[in-house]
């Protein structure tokens, strides 16, 4: 068997499924796998034995690199439609990409903070979900699943259920990064088995377009509107992702939606079967806060991207991991451009207010660089 | 057999919490309850229980947690006092609605400021419309038995509505007493399992806790709980009973101290009752005037009916809350208490004072002042220091 740990050039797809890691034992007690693509193992298949898949880094591997995109969005819905979130909305398509990432069969408890999530997918007597679901308040998500997964443990442990359960929480950036910062970082340091997972849409939506800290500088919202006298928000953003890393959690990520949603997914399914806390920083457009098309979703989330506004990377275990990068980094203006929020930064005589924005994108993303030592 | 020992309060009630032996317990320290996460992680680090305690950041973290919990299926509990319980807020009213049976040991602390850690009710009395259950001891006793009823009570079917057991800060709960406990088997007996109907982690269903419910809904959910709370006058007597029948220790709404022939009375809550039943006593040997006392268990569900008849005999009663509510014309218990007294067309004479506030102390004389001014009061039908502080150094 070739070290699959070298062999991230070949595209493994694997067939069978095993429930806990995506695959399943074949009758021979390995696993049936085929290889294509690009690598020596061209166009055949290969049984690897239990040993090799227990080796960690195999796995990751593998798990990498089996995602099928048409497959994927074959699965069962488990965020079903009739919601009521807006067209072009990033937060429900995060809701569903991470949902799908729970495995066929598996049990979840899925929890929520206050915000236009829980009010347009649980509205009384209907919800959007497939999963068992608790929305408790604002600030409370994380205390709220681990309470739940507290009870898990305790209830599993006194023989009062069986089954297995995953426990995947949401929240806004306003729910995450500000109110419920402090219930994150408790849920976080005592080790709770669950997921949190923030979409950041950048501002407090469900109110309507107030400032977070995890706005970016020069945003204009309804609590720092760009005037006469004003160039929007006056701070940068807090990294959020960057501080929940250092909480020294196993696993904690930060992705939005590009190249067929595969970094999301990956990246869900890691956090949500890596055993322990774990965080993932989505970067979920709001086309009424931020002002765009809602056809223009994917277009913002690939220039965020490509522009290293919002880089894709993770921290496994302590290691800091850049997850892309791109040939060619884009000027910030390739981002701020199609957003009403920025439109001012556009008016004759604020380019110096543009040259700082891209300062401060420069100097994060070379930070990033220097710990996942590129 | 019942083991005789002496406690604190706050040890009490840890030790009922040993006994039933609830799996989730997320806590935050604050006197004067720490010492109930206190003794609890000792009990559990040294295997004499299981419960699976989580040491959150914050009160408002505990509750909800503990939210978490009972929603997904455990019995849960915290422990709290004052700022606390304030921090709580917002969780209290989430658990009531949701019909979550969680029980929380409340050490009575006057709220902040300025800050004072000593006993008074402003803590409970702000929760009193959250929809929770409360029930107050005197002593640690009805500290350690209050605690033992509060499950069945609260996963009562008829009720599902959570519970508040509250004790005075220091007074009950640091102060030592001779105790009676009863044996682990009868106590678990006694609060049995909680068997939930509905419960995140029921594999045989998928539920959806904690929703948006617009005006077409939201009153409703009211008035479900509203009829919980009627229910639950049944079955805390029933539960009173049947732990009565375990204990011969007998539990009501209230009790009523010599008042089967009381002309004067004093309504209170909590360990203040101690005091006022001394200078019963007294009054009742030396100048033989009859008087006596409704010391308040029960203050959710409130025995409107149930007081209002335990006073109909009296000439004057004297409502002694240990909490302001600043409406400038009396504290919480006096509002109620007055209310209840009207519906039932009495024509005793009611007047309103506060005491105890932040942990000030109240004496057997205090008492005797005050029994002597409801006589004046009975006999003058003039009510001239209504909503008086009693014990006040200075204006």
């Amino acid at each position: 068997m070739p070290c699959l740990a070298n062999s991230s050039c070949f595209i493994v797809k694997c067939y069978v499924f095993r429930q806990k890691y995506g695959l399943v034992l074949s009758e021979s007690g390995g696993c049936l796998l085929l290889f294509y693509g690009t690598g020596t193992l061209t166009g055949s298949s290969q049984i690897i034995s239990e040993d090799i898949w227990k080796d960690s880094l195999v796995k990751e591997h593998i798990m990498e690199a089996v995602y099928n995109f048409k497959e994927m969005m074959n699965k069962p819905e488990r965020l079903a439609p009739g919601h009521r979130m807006c067209a072009g909305c990033g937060g429900a398509v995060a809701v569903r990409g991470v949902l799908r990432a729970l495995h066929e069969g598996d049990r979840a408890v899925v929890g929520n903070a206050t915000g236009c999530l829980e009010v347009s997918s649980f509205m009384y007597p209907y919800t959007a979900y497939e999963d068992s679901y608790i929305h408790n308040a604002f600030e409370n998500a994380g205390a709220t699943l681990s309470g739940v997964e507290t009870a898990y443990r305790v209830l599993k442990k006194r023989g009062k259920i069986k089954e297995d359960y995953k426990f995947i929480t949401f929240g806004g950036d306003g729910g995450t990064y500000d109110i419920g910062f402090q219930s994150l970082s408790g849920a976080m340091e005592r080790g709770h088995d669950m997921v949190y997972v923030c979409y950041d849409n950048g501002a407090y939506m469900n109110t309507g377009t107030q400032r977070s800290s995890a706005t970016p500088q020069f945003a204009d919202t309804t609590t720092t509107p760009a005037g006469k006298v004003s160039d929007g928000k006056v701070q940068t953003r807090k990294d959020l992702t960057a501080i929940m890393a250092q909480h020294h959690i196993p696993y904690a990520a930060q992705t939005t939606f590009t190249n067929n949603f595969k970094d999301l997914h990956t990246k869900a399914e890691k956090a949500i079967y890596t055993p322990g806390a774990a965080f993932l920083n989505i970067f979920a457009p709001c086309p009424r806060g931020w002002g765009y098309e809602s056809s223009e979703l994917m277009n913002i989330c690939r220039a965020a991207v490509d522009t290293c506004y919002w880089p894709l990377y993770e921290v496994v275990d302590g290691k800091w991991i850049l997850s892309y990068e791109p040939k060619k980094k884009l000027p910030i203006e390739d981002f701020l451009r199609s957003q009403r929020r920025f439109r001012h930064l556009f008016s004759p005589g604020n380019e110096g207010l543009i040259a700082e924005f891209q300062r401060e994108v420069d100097r994060r993303w070379e930070e990033l660089q220097a710990r996942c030592g590129r | 057999m019942a083991v005789r020992e002496r406690l604190s309060g706050n040890e009490a009630v840890a030790y009922a919490v040993k006994q039933i032996n609830p799996d989730v317990m997320p806590a935050f320290p604050i006197t004067p309850s720490t010492e109930i996460p206190q003794y609890v992680a000792n009990y559990i680090a040294n295997g004499e229980m299981d419960t699976e305690f989580i040491p959150v950041e914050s009160e408002h973290s505990s509750m909800s947690a503990a939210v978490g919990a009972s929603a997904a299926g455990a019995r849960a509990l915290t422990a709290t006092s004052s700022c606390g319980l304030a921090l709580m807020w917002e969780e209290l009213y989430v658990a009531a609605s949701n019909r979550l049976p969680l029980v929380l040991a409340l050490v009575n602390r006057a709220l902040s400021g300025p800050i004072n850690i000593n006993a008074d009710h402003s803590d409970s009395m702000g929760a009193r419309d959250s929809g929770w259950i409360q029930i107050y001891a005197e002593s640690n006793q009805e500290a350690y038995d209050n605690f033992l009823q509060a499950y069945p009570i609260a996963e009562h079917k008829d009720v599902m509505l959570p519970v508040m057991i509250c004790q005075d800060g220091f007074i009950t709960s640091h102060g030592v007493e001779n105790i009676l406990l009863e044996e682990d088997e009868k106590v678990r007996a006694f609060v049995g399992e909680r068997e939930p109907e509905h419960y995140l982690l029921n594999p045989k269903e998928i539920l959806a806790v904690g929703p948006y419910a617009v005006s077409s809904y939201y009153m409703e959910t009211k008035r479900g709980q509203r009829q919980a709370m009627i229910n639950a006058r049944r079955v805390i007597l029933e539960v009173a009973e049947r732990f009565q029948e375990m204990t011969g220790r007998e539990y009501r709404f209230f009790e009523a101290y010599r008042m089967e022939d009381a002309e004067y009375a004093v309504v209170l809550i909590g360990s203040a009752a101690g005091t006022c039943k001394a200078a019963i006593e007294q009054i009742r040997s030396t100048a033989g005037k009859k008087v006596g006392l409704v010391k308040i268990r029960v203050f959710r569900p409130f025995p409107e009916e149930e007081i209002a008849q335990a006073l109909a005999h009296v000439k004057a009663v004297a409502i002694l809350d240990r909490s302001e509510m600043f409406s400038a014309t009396g504290g919480p218990l006096g509002a109620e208490v007055r209310a209840a007294l009207y519906q039932a067309k009495s024509t005793a004479e009611a007047v309103n004072y506060l005491y105890g506030l932040g942990g000030r102390d109240i004496t057997v004389e205090d008492f005797c002042r005050v029994y002597e001014r409801l006589e004046q009061i009975g006999a003058e039908h003039r009510i001239t220091d209504m909503y008086d502080y009693i014990g006040l150094r200075s204006r």
